[in-house]
């Protein structure tokens, strides 16, 4: 047993390279364009030179439609289900926020930000003309910026129920940070038609698919910085805790998550930005919003138009930032008060 | 029953501690095992017994392993091997739910940097060890309201940490340790952020404190000054090894090793030696002059009537609080204690 523990990397690295040696099998024994014996490689050494040989090719493309095929058909009620799920929020939203008068929405959008800053007068002053704006600029940029905005609102709605606590998950084991660090790379380099496409297929054209690419596209900042904010947490403010006999969940409700808030507001705020710039992508697959204006601007070669959108996409960003950003810094500033006494 | 007692307890630092333990344990130095395994030796063989309502101060340069130590008696470090008793109870066979318990009735921590939480008010901070304990709001800030007080923060409680200035900060600390009136307290080099001024202030304060509460106490720290000033007994830790414990007076007299003779050779003895220590018993004091006699109390330090004696060139006669006479001192036991052997 003790001798198995010592040697767990050496095991795991031969484990790996079966892995390797049995994908060299397969691919071989499944391609299509191997030779007709094997022993011609061993006679005939010229596939070695010059070009990649053919029949040396992982045969991922096939596994991938295979699995993605029954997926989708073993399965696609379940998909069916969130697909339901999420469209019946994001129509309450909608409906609730078109509905509503548009002055009044401005009236909402002031207040939220005047608490959310801290009563400063000035940013809310600010948010509010970019908010009147986006109507502003041209009628129809008001509804297409609500359904923009209900869109995201449940992207990010996804990501703050499924990032926080994979980043607190993270925080407390190297092991579990050490599986998901490589997940967050993946989601954040893929390009995203890779899995725009796939999330039509399953989800149907729309707003669902749109949702599910943001929330891929949107969620890693949010889980490393949650990770992040939670283990940057003073040592001897943890210790203290311990100290005191704070129980576990006493420690993260009580201590690590207030005093790791301000940069989970950060990665909050950076979620809601990503979200926004995956709309004109998302536009692509026939999602309604600011981001078909753009492509209807582009594919008429109506530059006024496509800029026209593009400043309210703007201008939406700059209020939801706001909001977001300067509800961190409200957090911020309590514990560092030397910001304080300068007011 | 001592009230902490810890026995050959070894910390070794590393990603296979009892890998190198034994090595340890044969005698090899904290160098020769860094070198050959690249595990860093924290605790080398300690044990020491702290009585009930004593201060023990743990002394030793930064590396010494006192912090190390300290965090042993509440487990937020764990020993690679050896026993800690604290009244008796084995700390290593609790599991987490009686750990939990164990740290929030027996014992409480002040912190070198104060380990505050900055989020939370004075008041809040105070009361997070009742917080803890479960017990309800109002009784909570009631008795830390007192604790506040005691540690002279009235008016202070709303406020936040970082609005209060350092020595403020480690009051709250302190109230915060006083708060759930646990038995022993631990502080780790509570004081040793704090400026000089500040830092005698607060040594005051602890001894005030001390005199009323008598609580078992273990301070931290790298200042001989603020060991001798505070200590019952010290503890001096070179390396991970605890080369003597003993009395201050002890440890300025009959220093162990080179280590602990190079720390006390600058302490102005003057300072930390109280009269009753160098005094003949009045039971021994034949022939001693007594037509010049000068009264001093047994717990003043020579430093205090020093000026006196020289001024009327008298002997002293030492007495208790009550005004009984309990010994004399004369030119040649001062002139013994205060020159450097």
């Amino acid at each position: 047993m003790e001798a198995l523990k010592k040697n767990k990397k050496i095991i795991f690295n031969i484990g790996l390279l079966f892995v390797f040696v049995w994908l060299l099998i397969t691919s071989y024994s499944q391609s299509k364009r191997k030779p007709e014996n094997i022993s011609e490689l061993l006679n005939d050494f010229s596939w070695l030179g010059g070009k990649w040989p053919k029949w040396l090719d992982l045969p991922l493309m096939n596994w991938i439609n295979v699995g993605f095929k029954a997926l989708n058909e073993k399965y696609g009620y379940i998909f069916e289900a969130i697909n339901n799920v999420l469209l019946y929020m994001l129509m309450l939203v909608k409906n609730f926020l078109i509905q509503a008068p548009w002055p009044l929405v401005i009236l909402g959008v002031v207040v939220l930000t005047y608490f959310a800053s801290g009563r400063k007068i000035g940013t809310t002053v600010f948010v509010g003309f970019c908010t009147f704006f986006i109507g502003f600029l041209h009628p129809i940029f008001w509804q297409k910026a609500i359904e923009t905005t209900a869109i995201m609102l449940i992207g990010i709605f996804l990501c703050v129920i499924a990032g926080i606590p994979l980043g607190i998950a993270m925080a407390r084991s190297a092991r579990t940070r050490n599986v998901i660090l490589p997940v967050l790379d993946l989601m954040q380099t893929i390009p995203s038609f890779c899995y725009l496409i796939p999330g039509i297929m399953l989800f149907g054209l729309g707003a669902v698919p749109a949702i599910i690419a943001t929330f891929i596209y949107a969620v890693p900042p949010l889980v490393r910085l949650t990770d992040l904010g939670i283990r940057l947490v003073d040592k001897e403010v943890i210790e203290a805790a311990d100290a005191f006999g704070a129980s576990k969940k006493q420690k993260l409700l009580g201590v690590q998550l207030p005093l790791a808030l301000p940069n989970i507001m950060q990665g909050i705020n950076q979620c809601t930005m990503m979200a926004l710039a995956m709309v004109v992508i998302a536009s692509m697959i026939g999602t309604r919003g600011l981001g078909d204006e753009v492509l209807l601007g582009l594919q008429q070669l109506n530059v006024g138009r496509a800029a026209e959108a593009g400043i309210a996409i703007v201008l939406l960003a700059i209020v939801l930032d706001r909001i977001t950003q300067s509800y961190g810094e409200t957090l911020q500033e309590r514990t560092t008060p030397a910001k304080k006494e300068k007011k | 029953m001592s009230k902490i007692e810890i026995n050959n307890v070894y910390k070794i630092f590393g990603n296979n501690p009892n890998s190198v333990l034994p090595m340890v344990k044969d005698g090899a130095t904290k160098e020769t095992v860094l070198e050959e395994t690249g595990h860093t030796v924290g605790l080398d063989n300690v044990s020491l017994k702290i009585q009930e309502g004593e201060t023990f101060v743990c002394m030793g340069l930064s590396g010494s392993g006192k912090s190390t130590l300290i965090r042993h008696l509440n487990r937020l470090i764990d020993p690679t091997d050896g026993e800690i008793l604290i009244e008796g109870t084995n700390v290593m066979s609790l599991n987490t739910e009686s750990l939990i318990d164990f740290r929030r009735h027996k014992m409480s921590m002040v912190f070198q940097r104060f380990g505050l939480f900055p989020h939370k008010t004075v008041l809040q901070n105070v009361g997070y060890g009742l917080e803890m304990q479960g017990i309800e709001e109002n009784k909570r800030n009631s008795v830390a309201m007192d604790k506040i007080q005691a540690v002279g923060l009235n008016g202070f409680e709303n406020q936040f940490p970082a609005q209060l200035s350092g020595g403020m900060q480690q009051r709250v600390g302190l109230a915060r340790a006083l708060a759930t009136d646990t038995d022993i307290m631990l502080m780790d080099e509570a004081f040793s952020a704090l400026d000089p001024l500040i830092r005698s202030d607060m040594q005051k304060q602890l001894l005030d404190l001390q005199a009323e509460l008598k609580k078992t106490i273990v301070f931290i720290t790298h200042d001989l000054d603020e060991s001798l000033r505070l200590g019952d007994h010290i503890g001096i830790l070179n390396a991970g090894k605890l080369v003597q414990v003993g009395t201050p007076v002890e440890i300025i007299m009959n220093p162990a090793d080179d280590y602990v003779e190079a720390f006390v050779k600058d302490v102005n003895r003057a300072k930390v030696i109280k009269a009753k220590i160098i005094m003949i018993p009045a039971a021994q004091a034949n022939g001693i002059d007594k037509t010049n006699l000068i009264k001093v109390n047994e717990d003043q330090f020579i430093e205090e009537f020093l000026p006196q004696v020289v001024c009327n060139n008298a002997n002293c006669e030492v007495v208790d609080r009550q005004g009984n006479t309990k010994g004399y001192i004369t030119n040649k036991e001062l002139q013994k204690s205060l020159s450097k052997s």
